[in-house]
């Protein structure tokens, strides 16, 4: 997390999550956890009358998760069966039996016997293998840390009493605290922890209320009433602004409205330049569940499926029938459009047991990808059966990642001729024809691009790993990280060969990876007569947008200015200078904006 | 009067919290007392959700049941046909 305080304004960085400005006050909800001390009981009657104030703290504790549940808000109702577990959780023996045994056979206060209770059930879910169940330990403590509120008769901090318009600051927020919002009353929410795929993220996101989580010490820092505001782009919240700042954000909220509705209104245009070029705009997705949000934001076929996903849930390796569905799926949704997925692209360490395993010590230049699968071929054929019977239900394109020359790209399509054989020998239908490319993203690939365009339908440069493989930096690493360059001449060179190659022969060549979204990046690809860039839904109708501003021939003019620059420096002034002459409103602000919104 | 029974889990997310809890509701309903047991490990209450999360139940395991009183047919069958709806969840 960063600090600033360069002029009054004290400025907090956390995880933008849901989009959106707003400037208003603070409403700090103590969420704080209970101190519980450990008491001996003295006599049976103590005892007794222990056991009495547990069971009323229990009742209360129904009564208030029951309130809550008629209470909720109707458009979060779908989430009500959270409250019905809570219930049963209350009412469960491993909370109430147990801490009762526990008080009587102990002679310890409520509190004290509770907490034993729950560590044991702590104890219990720690060895569950399955991690979505294990998570429900959460459940349990919310609900523990409700019971011991109500036996220290502390009233509830309900957020269903907040009837003024209000920004809300906790440490943390649990569903049971969200359902209880009258979101109409919530401008914004900013906590502690959490990130992108927290519960209130998700909830912020379906009520359209800007929100910045994982601020570390917004509690600490934000005093009950204060001035903020949220920027939900950024990711950034500011505390007391001075009057300046207050006007700079109303005014940047407006724009913000304006600006994304504008461009939303023109998602649904062709992709296609003022000459009349066009160039197809593809989403990036990584579930099934994807595709939808990827055609509402105008994609025009998914251009890169990445397929990690079903292997990683801790469930084993999916088996053939489960991919075949999911990519059939897929390819139905998306139809009219193609669908282009990638095999396999992880490394043995993320799904084999541990004993069929061997350590790496450099695992990014290790048995991954394509390298693994050609390694564990059941693996591979079992992906590839279900990618080719999906594939007489829409078009489906195949892409084998982290090809490093010809070989590798030949035995991928071996194996893929013996599980064709086979499905014709059982009679089984795919598409004869489906078109299989080369995720090019090593540079390797790049100077036998020529080559390989013997053997490929189509490449997908893939610049996120190619610029890392070609500038050798690992961008997790913060001593390097300001190296990664996309406008690297070097990077310029790569890409430029690779499109070369494919024009060459006469085959299509797309883009996918962070450059697809960099708006400063676009104008050098469409010089290059780059066919198809694919990227993160979200950022496909500002990319449209921009597209539609261009021109071909000017973008081709550009580039060889571009060629003729030594540094990355001067290849970016010129590339800003130039986006700014012909499209005023993307600036690095604008790039921002799509940047956060996915 | 003890009636047994082996079910498969057939939703995609397994026992979880709301399927579990569609358990706990419908054992509440019979005077038959229910136990779960999986792999042949120990014997879980299956009125109870935390123990019916504990068995970590996912997709695709079976589940030995077990209900023990006058009405453990009927609730055995109620019980099977829970699961054969995946919990009405879908998937």
């Amino acid at each position: 997390m960063k600090e600033t305080a360069a002029s009054e304004n004290l400025k907090l960085s956390g995880i933008a999550v849901s989009a959106g400005i707003v400037i208003g006050k603070a409403r700090l909800v103590d969420r704080s956890k209970q101190k519980i001390v450990y008491q001996y009981l003295i006599n049976d009657n103590e005892v007794n009358r222990e056991v009495e104030r547990f069971k009323k703290a229990l009742e209360l504790t129904k009564e208030q998760i029951l309130d809550l549940k008629t209470r909720m808000n109707a458009s979060i109702k779908e989430h009500s069966f959270i409250l019905d577990a809570h219930l049963l959780i209350v009412d469960d023996n491993m909370i109430s039996d147990a801490t009762i045994g526990i008080i009587l056979e102990e002679k310890i206060n409520a509190e004290w016997a509770l907490k034993k209770s729950v560590q044991k059930i702590r104890q219990v879910f720690n060895q569950i293998d399955y991690e979505y169940i294990r998570d429900r330990i959460n459940d349990v403590e919310n609900v523990v840390e409700r019971i011991l509120r109500n036996l220290a008769g502390k009233k509830q901090d309900s957020l269903s009493q907040i009837n003024d318009r209000v920004i809300i600051v906790a440490h943390d927020l649990a569903p049971t605290d969200t359902s209880e919002l009258n979101t109409a009353m919530v401008m914004g929410f900013i906590t502690d922890v959490g990130g992108k795929t927290s519960h209130t993220a998700i909830m912020a996101q379906s009520l359209n209320i800007p929100a910045v989580l994982g601020l570390e010490k917004a509690t600490g820092s934000i005093v009950d009433g204060e001035l903020l505001i949220v920027d939900g782009y950024k990711g950034e919240v500011i505390i007391n602004p001075d009057d300046e700042t207050i006007i700079l954000y109303q005014e940047k909220a407006l724009y913000y409205e304006n600006y994304i509705s504008s461009v939303l209104r023109l998602s649904h245009l062709p992709s296609e330049t003022m000459d009349g070029h066009r160039m197809a705009v593809k989403a990036n997705i990584e579930f099934l569940e994807e595709v939808v949000s990827a055609k509402d934001n105008g994609a025009e076929g998914i251009g890169l499926y990445r397929t990690e996903f079903l292997y990683l849930r801790n469930k084993g390796i999916p088996d053939e029938e489960e991919l075949f569905k999911d990519y059939k799926e897929v390819a139905e949704q998306v139809a009219p459009y193609p669908a282009t997925i990638r095999t396999l692209d992880i490394g043995g360490d993320k799904i084999l047991p541990a004993q069929k395993l061997s350590s790496e010590a450099n695992p990014a230049l290790g048995l991954r990808a394509i390298r693994f699968c050609l390694k564990e071929q059941e693996i591979f054929k079992s992906q590839l059966r279900a990618i080719l019977r999906a594939s007489t239900h829409g078009s489906i394109r195949i892409m084998f990642p982290m090809i490093s020359g010809v070989q590798e790209f030949i035995e991928a399509k071996s194996i893929l001729a013996q599980v064709m054989k086979d499905l014709d020998k059982k009679n089984i239908a795919y598409d004869k024809d489906i078109k299989v490319g080369a995720m090019v993203e090593i540079p390797s690939a790049v100077m036998v691009a020529d080559i390989l365009a013997e053997k490929a339908d189509f490449f997908s440069i893939g610049t996120n790993d190619l610029i890392q493989y070609t500038l050798a930096i690992d961008r997790s690493n913060e001593n390097v990280a300001y190296m990664y360059e996309p406008y690297h001449p070097a990077v310029i060179r790569m890409i430029m060969q690779v499109v070369k190659a494919a024009k060459n022969a006469g085959i299509e060549v797309s883009l996918c990876g962070e450059m697809a979204s960099d708006p400063f990046c676009i104008p050098i690809l469409l010089g290059m007569g780059i066919n198809e860039l694919s990227l993160t839904a979200a950022g496909i109708p500002l990319l449209k947008k921009l597209i539609r501003s261009l021109s071909k021939e000017e973008a081709e003019k550009d580039l060889e200015e571009i060629l003729k620059f030594k540094t990355s420096e001067e290849i970016r002034k010129y590339i800003l200078q130039r986006t700014k002459d012909h499209l005023p409103d993307v600036d690095e602000e604008n790039f921002q904006i799509n940047q956060q919104q996915n | 009067m003890e009636h047994k029974k082996t079910l498969l889990i057939q939703n995609d997310l397994g026992l979880h919290g709301r399927a579990a809890a569609k358990i706990v509701e419908l054992s509440r309903k019979f005077e038959a007392r229910l136990f779960f047991r999986k792999n042949g490990q120990g014997e879980v209450d299956g009125s109870n959700i935390l123990s019916i999360l504990t068995l970590s139940g996912s997709k695709g395991t079976e589940i030995e049941v077990k209900a023990v009183g006058e009405d453990s047919f009927e609730l055995l069958e109620e019980l099977s046909a829970l699961f054969d709806d995946k919990f009405g969840e879908g998937r």
